[in-house]
């Protein structure tokens, strides 16, 4: 049944989705790596610090398939809805898009009446994407003002070209793939856009062939790996532009465009380097009517003992910072970067987009330090800071600490044991944990956070 | 002009005002060009467009009934318009509909495709037909005579069609104006108003009065 008025949770502006009130739900899947075992899971994690179940799993849904390996699920709706030439203000958000990153299988979650009991309420076969779509390997989902947008990383066959598909905002049927003219664009792995200047950015990673049984050495060590960004014309579907960061820079990975529609910059994460094994985020802006890159924070590894380094980085007595994952604030004030390899979590003061200031750091295991959490000093994690999520109000942080079932495997080799935490940011800067908030999940471990409402990294905005 | 004249002349102006009051016919997007652009020229510049395709889209239906009825008896035509008033009526009822790749970065041709296929999707010519249906034919002036074999009112047809327009672009200019200078955004929160659903009920009303006329 339609709405009367606009969802609650629909803001026009970024500005204005801060205001929003603090999140008590967040939604957290859950990998089970044992494929013989019990399947993957969405869990309802309360975060109301006033509830007696804060920071517990208070609601669980087991999927009916093993093996899905879900990953960067995303809302049926969001404010992008307010967008005045596709206006549809009266949607409700309340469907979660959960792609199976492995099984190529997307659930359509329900998160009402209750949402400590979401229930699936359809499922889309792989066969079904495969035919409509040609793709397979679902891996992030948008709502964007023309409907859902999912990207997948390859095709059925597990090859290339990975690119982007629209789902029906209200049958949820998949429309087929979103590309009239991919140009050169071959890998993917992210993508999102301004929505403010008609333009889509995509970034690589790899076909499904590399990196589904773990990173192949031979392949990232002879650059095989993505090292692009791609610019779209999102109105006319077409490819515009290759950005290229240079073939020493490995896994492209997560975009995070200004929120607000006016700014024409963002940032994007590079894994690794070939050089010196460092992590780099990178600034693409426009000038002149054109896209251009640039390297504007660089994290280096830290040297290492052989004897505590996994067998794949022995050779390089090193450990790599691996920026698997950043979020920025709504504001586009604070950028959150998460080096799952050291083990470090940083807050970047990016108000000047071109001269990031550090202006936080915390520790939280790592393939060699293991750093513990102040709410049991004692146990030594492992897994680091991963996917991050902030909330709309650039208050809290939620980071876990699984990135992908197989690699998980080649960096932490006694296997990652899941862990949830929570952070407090303050608003002129400087970030602290909450001591209250360590969510522990052993076997299970936990990957891409989204929060009850809306959070920095699956709403859009078309006014400033 | 009869008394009854007036009064529909005067609903066709109030229609205009009625379908320009709606943030998804038009001036949502002049506010938001507007505030993109970081240039209130921006809001002014829209609005010309947005009339033309408004314009542009009631003035097809109203030519088409103009057209239809040369051809047809008046009772099958108010037939065949009640029947694709209830089919939209009914459609909205189910699904949501708006106009396919546009954007942010639009020029005078784009926002008139736009706010001419806005219209069309919502059926908005169709809303004004039983009005005209019930101008008398009697008028000296070239008021529609789809009741009478006589030519076509194609004077009283514009007519209608530029007045409806003038309706919808001043309060479309004044919605986008006072939005974009006084109260700003925030008010879609409270203010956006589901006129979908109040506009499925004004297709299946009208629906029904063009039958009954």
């Amino acid at each position: 049944m339609p709405l009367l008025r606009p969802d609650p949770t629909f803001y026009p502006s970024p500005k204005l989705a801060m205001q929003a009130p603090p999140e008590k739900h967040a939604f957290v899947t859950l990998l089970n790596p044992k494929f013989k075992g019990r399947p993957d899971a969405l869990t309802v994690v309360d975060v109301d610090p006033a509830s007696s179940t804060y920071s517990q799993v208070v609601g669980q849904l087991d999927m009916p398939n093993v093996g899905d390996e879900l990953h960067h699920f995303g809302w049926n709706a969001c404010s992008s809805c307010l967008c005045p030439y596709a206006p549809h203000p009266h949607t409700e958000r309340r469907y979660l898009v959960v792609p199976g990153l492995r099984s190529s299988r997307l659930y359509i979650i329900d998160t009402k009446p209750d949402i400590r009991k979401p229930k699936i309420v359809k499922t889309i076969e792989p066969q079904e994407l495969a035919a409509r779509a040609n793709y397979s390997r679902p891996h992030t989902v948008h709502c964007g003002p023309d409907g859902i947008f999912v990207n997948a990383l390859g095709t059925p066959q597990g090859e290339g070209p990975g690119g982007i598909f629209r789902m029906d905002p209200e049958t949820f049927d998949v429309l087929g793939q979103w590309e009239l003219d991919r140009g050169p664009q071959y890998f993917a792995y992210d993508f999102w856009w301004h929505l403010g200047y008609d333009t889509l950015i995509t970034s690589e990673w790899g076909t499904p062939k590399t990196f589904e049984n773990g990173l192949v050495p031979d392949v990232l060590l002879n650059s095989g790996y993505g090292h692009n960004l791609h610019i779209w014309d999102l109105r006319r579907r077409r490819h515009r532009q290759v950005l290229d960061l240079g073939k020493e820079h490995q896994l492209v990975f997560e975009l995070r465009p200004a929120h607000d529609p006016t700014k024409a910059y963002g940032f994007v994460g590079v894994v690794i380097s070939l050089k010196d094994l460092s992590s780099s985020i990178w600034l693409w802006h426009q000038s002149d009517g054109s896209w251009t890159i640039k390297k504007v924070i660089e994290i280096p590894a830290e040297p290492a003992d052989p004897g505590k380094l996994p067998p794949l980085l022995k050779g390089f007595k090193a450990v790599p910072p691996l920026v698997t994952d950043i979020d920025l604030s709504l504001d586009d004030r604070f950028l959150y970067v998460s080096c799952w390899g050291t083990g470090e979590f940083i807050q970047y003061d990016v108000s000047d987009p071109f001269n990031p200031k550090k202006t936080g750091s915390l520790h939280l295991g790592g393939i060699v330090r293991r750093a513990a959490h102040p709410k049991n000093p004692k146990q030594a994690l492992n897994g680091g800071p991963q996917m991050v999520e902030v909330s709309r109000d650039g208050r809290r942080v939620y980071f876990t600490n699984s990135l992908y079932g197989v690699i998980d495997e080649q960096f932490y080799p006694d296997g990652v044991k899941g862990w949830m935490v929570k952070v407090d940011a303050k608003p002129a800067g400087g970030m602290a944990f909450d001591s209250n908030f360590l969510l522990e999940v052993d076997e299970l471990r936990p990957h891409q956070v989204r929060l009850e409402g809306g959070d920095c990294s699956t709403d859009s905005f078309c006014f400033p | 002009m009869s008394e009854g004249d007036s009064r529909i002349w005067a609903a066709l102006l109030l229609l205009g005002a009625y379908h320009g009051i709606n943030p998804g016919m038009g001036w949502l997007f002049a506010v938001a060009l507007g505030l993109q652009e970081k240039n209130s020229a921006s809001v002014w510049r829209a609005l010309p467009p947005l009339a033309v395709g408004h314009g542009a889209a009631i003035g097809a239906v109203v030519a088409l009934a103009g057209l239809a009825q040369r051809v047809l008896p008046l009772p099958a035509v108010k037939v065949a318009v009640a029947a694709i008033l209830l089919a939209f009526g009914l459609y909205r009822l189910v699904r949501h509909w708006h106009p396919r790749g546009s954007g942010m970065q639009v020029g005078f041709g784009d926002l008139t495709l736009w706010s001419f296929l806005m219209a069309s999707g919502h059926g908005a010519g169709f809303m004004l037909l039983p009005f005209l249906f019930g101008l008398s034919p009697h008028q000296g002036h070239g008021a529609v005579q789809l009741a009478s074999s006589a030519a076509p009112g194609a004077v009283a047809g514009f007519s209608a069609v530029v007045l409806h327009t003038a309706g919808y672009l001043l309060v479309t200019g004044v919605a986008a104006w006072v939005v974009y200078k006084k109260l700003g955004v925030a008010l879609l929160r409270k203010a956006w108003l589901n006129l979908d659903l109040l506009w499925t009920v004004a297709l299946l009303g009208t629906a029904v009065f063009t039958l009954v006329l």
